[in-house]
């Protein structure tokens, strides 16, 4: 057999999709915290991310920061899913939603309300109602959402076709705070595409999301903030691919008591 | 005339939104709009007049997670 061959990921044949639009790398990465756009652009690379998230801010007549970002962004290739970071209110939401269909041209738009400051948990019914309002105009919502069935239902309800629950607080790098909770909500959503969003710190928190069925993982900070970001970025595409790989493959079961997997019989008899 | 852009308190002669961006150089570039907290289309924006007192926010692309 070749040798080549036989090394392919089974991944490469293995896309998810996204409001009809297929991807092949599960990693959703954030553009933000980078010690230099170059190596922000090198993790892009390194990471093999078909999507990363961007965001609005205000422009200055001066540095026109904003522009320079677009250009680099636009020259790696990738498709752009726009937050909505920060927003506190529904209104805030929706025009900063619609602002971002018009700058960047898509109708995708990872939708945030925040509700609390210490933990940056979403605001849930704010979220409900302004998916509501954006899925009516015609946006494909990506909500940040909590692992809250209950939300989730009204979330879908309203039309959103992706559910983000987060790990952990944004920025936090905990990990999966509640993986009961999230493995609940992947087995009540077997048919919506499941990213969580948030608050992964290791390549073995998003390798973990991955094992729980979830279709994808969005991150920023834990690469970012590495000390060698592209190398965190290549870590990551790893154990997200790893972890797809072994959900395909269907685990073992857990057991409570040892099994000897060494065959038993045959066993030569050499004690006094 | 005195107005507010992106937060900041700013002196303008500019009776558009267009020739705002215009005065900041900022006509060419890729951004979007708000007026007074509701969205402006880059089609409104010479048809947009502003006065005294406006608030005005003028957004980019930038990093986001």
């Amino acid at each position: 057999m070749d040798a080549m061959t036989h090394n392919l990921p089974a991944a490469a044949a293995d896309p998810v999709t996204f409001y009809g639009t297929e991807v092949t790398s599960r990693l959703l990465l954030g553009t933000a915290q980078y010690p230099s756009p170059a190596i922000l652009a090198e993790a892009i690379r390194a990471s093999g991310t078909e999507i990363v998230t961007v965001s609005l801010r205000r422009e200055s007549g001066a540095a026109k920061a904003g522009q320079s970002f677009w250009q680099l962004i636009r020259d790696l290739g990738v498709k752009v899913l726009p937050n909505t970071a920060g927003c506190r209110t529904v209104k805030e939401a929706v025009t900063t939603a619609e602002m971002a269909r018009e700058l960047f041209g898509t109708p995708w738009v990872k939708l945030e309300v925040i509700g609390e400051d210490d933990t940056l948990q979403p605001d849930v019914f704010g979220l409900v109602e302004a998916a509501r309002i954006l899925t009516r105009d015609g946006f494909q919502v990506f909500p940040y959402t909590t692992e809250d069935l209950v939300v989730a239902e009204k979330l879908v309800s309203a039309g959103c076709e992706v559910l983000m629950p987060w790990g952990a607080p944004i920025g936090s790098g905990r990990g999966l705070n509640n993986p009961y909770g999230l493995r609940s909500m992947r087995a009540h959503f077997p048919g919506i595409p499941l990213v969580v969003d948030a608050g992964v710190g290791l390549p073995s928190h998003a390798a973990a999301a991955m094992e729980l069925g979830y279709d994808a993982v969005l991150l920023n900070t834990a690469v970012a903030k590495a000390g060698d970001p592209v190398r965190m970025a290549r870590a990551f595409a790893a154990a997200i691919a790893a972890g797809r790989e072994a959900v395909i493959a269907d685990p073992m079961e857990v057991r409570d008591m040892a099994a000897p997997s060494t065959p038993v019989m045959g066993r030569a008899l050499l004690g006094s | 005339m005195k107005i507010i852009v992106n937060g900041e308190p700013a002196d303008t002669v500019a009776g558009t939104l267009a020739g705002l961006l215009a005065e900041l150089e900022l006509a060419g570039a890729i951004v979007a709009t708000a007026l007074n907290g509701d969205m402006v289309r880059a089609a409104r924006r010479e048809a947009t007049p502003i006065a005294e007192g406006d608030r005005v926010e003028i957004l980019a692309p930038m990093q986001g997670g």
